[in-house]
């Protein structure tokens, strides 16, 4: 299809909203040029593409570019909507509520992890860890509504909010590494999603290794003492 | 979907509850508008409501629905007619874009003048106002090619983002005496605004300028022994944060 080659996708690799963007692309097969930006030497084309927030992801799919990753999930699941599972449910109250916590875990959820990257010491970060797990609980409680008594969100497959959440898993894996922490401890309907989640075939082949993101939340750590991670 | 039970749950005064009102207008759907007190949270926002505890809600057959320009998405999809979010995927990514840049970007830009720490903050985030304003006028540029809305012939998802806060920035315009809609630098946005404003499925949602004026002063009033100090513009900001955590 001359339509899938000319999609390219500006990231960074390890940030959660372009992993996002990744899974979408992923599970609707479609092929896509990958051009890693650097954060400190932004690229023209990055530049042009989203001139308002100078940021990654940016999904340009015939020189059109699409920003914002929930954005660019939808944008994906409305061109390459007859390819592969949708992401968006089809009723619009299931839509809704997909977007609803979706909106949730960019509000309340991302700004609460940061707090967890950016922590000092390792104490800091078990604290913040716990305000983390904390916002995560009304999401628990949602589960079993949302998914319908099965294993993803979306129901049998990956959907909206999975991708939406479960784009931060590696960072929470490597929190888990760093902190000692389990995070999902006292979150059972999310400790058995999260293990779906990372197992599923589409997840497994985008996510970064979380060795290689211990090792760049120490380095920036280290560098910039306690700057935020990549973000859109 | 016939004799649909359909509630909003809102405030005159709140931007954010004019959306979904202005978007039932314009799909013909009639519903029963809950007014919430001043000062006060009902049972039913908090049980509809519970991880936000804020309006707008819209309630359909008894499921709430909330955040605003979701709720407004979910009328679009739910029932037919007026198309509010454009069919083509590409201008429906372009439309939630700004959607999502009005209250990420723009709209804290306008609440935070009154915060600024320091002239110098304040005129920045002026500028940042400004500059919103002027990406919006390509935007209508672009999308328009001589149209009178972000939706083309009728209103769409953008109008209603960016729309729902004329009442306010009018009151602020009264206020503080500073122009934002200001025809020498974006002209279709000002006109863009008087046919928004004159629209059927908006006149009736809109708030009277002076009655925010008006509220403004009154919780001005309310709260001035904290606020005595403050201008004022930065009451009316203040006022508007205060309806934002409604």
């Amino acid at each position: 299809m001359t339509a899938e080659k000319e999609v390219k996708l500006l990231g960074l690799w390890a940030s959660p909203f372009v992993i996002r963007a990744k899974i979408a692309l992923a599970l609707k097969g479609v092929e896509y040029e990958y051009f890693e930006e650097n954060l400190r030497n932004k690229s023209e084309l990055l530049l042009k593409s989203n001139p308002v927030y100078k940021k990654v992801p940016v999904l340009i799919h015939n020189g059109k570019p699409i920003c914002e990753s929930m954005i660019i999930v939808q944008y994906i699941d409305d061109v390459w909507s007859g390819v592969g599972p949708s992401i968006v449910p089809s009723d619009p109250f299931d839509a809704a509520m997909a977007r609803f916590w979706s909106h949730y875990v960019d509000d309340k959820w991302f700004p609460s992890y940061d707090d967890v990257v950016n922590g000092e010491t390792r104490e800091a970060k078990i604290d913040a860890s716990r305000e983390a797990m904390a916002v995560l609980q009304p999401l628990e409680e949602a589960f079993e509504k949302q998914s319908k008594g099965k294993h993803f969100f979306g129901g049998e497959t990956i959907g909206f909010l999975d991708i939406a959440l479960g784009s931060y898993l590696v960072w929470i894996k490597a929190g888990e590494k760093i902190t000692g922490l389990e995070f999902f401890d006292k979150l059972p309907n999310l400790s058995a999603w999260a293990e779906c989640f990372w197992a599923h075939d589409v997840v497994k082949a985008v996510m970064p290794e979380v060795d290689a993101v211990v090792d760049f939340a120490k380095k920036i750590q280290a560098k910039f003492n306690s700057p935020p991670p990549p973000t859109n | 979907m016939a004799s649909d039970d359909v509630k909003l749950i809102g405030a005159w005064a709140s931007p954010y509850v004019m959306r979904p009102r202005i978007a039932l207008n314009l799909k013909g759907v009639e519903y029963e508008f809950l007014e919430e007190k001043f000062g006060s949270k009902s049972e039913l926002l908090l049980k509809s409501n519970p991880v936000y505890k804020k309006i707008p809600v819209l309630l359909h057959g008894g499921k709430p629905i909330c955040e605003s320009l979701i709720i407004v998405q979910y009328i679009d999809e739910a029932w037919s007619g007026h198309s509010i979010l454009p069919s083509d995927p590409y201008h429906r990514a372009v439309a939630r874009f700004w959607g999502h840049y009005i209250d990420d970007k723009w709209f804290p830009a306008l609440t935070g003048i009154s915060r600024a720490p320091t002239d110098e903050a304040k005129k920045e985030a002026i500028e940042q106002v400004f500059a919103g304003l002027k990406f919006l006028e390509e935007v209508l540029e672009k999308s328009g090619a001589g149209k009178p809305f972000f939706g083309g012939d009728t209103i769409g998802y953008i109008d209603i983002a960016l729309g729902s806060h004329l009442g306010w920035l009018r009151a602020t315009e009264k206020l503080s005496g500073l122009t934002y809609l200001d025809e020498s630098k974006t002209p279709l946005l000002v006109c863009w605004a008087e046919k928004f404003s004159a629209h059927e499925a908006v006149k009736c949602a809109m708030p009277e300028t002076d009655k925010l004026v008006e509220f403004a002063q009154m919780l001005k009033a309310k709260f001035s022994a904290y606020i005595d100090a403050l201008s004022p513009s930065i009451t009316l900001f203040s006022s508007l944060n205060y309806i934002c955590s409604l």
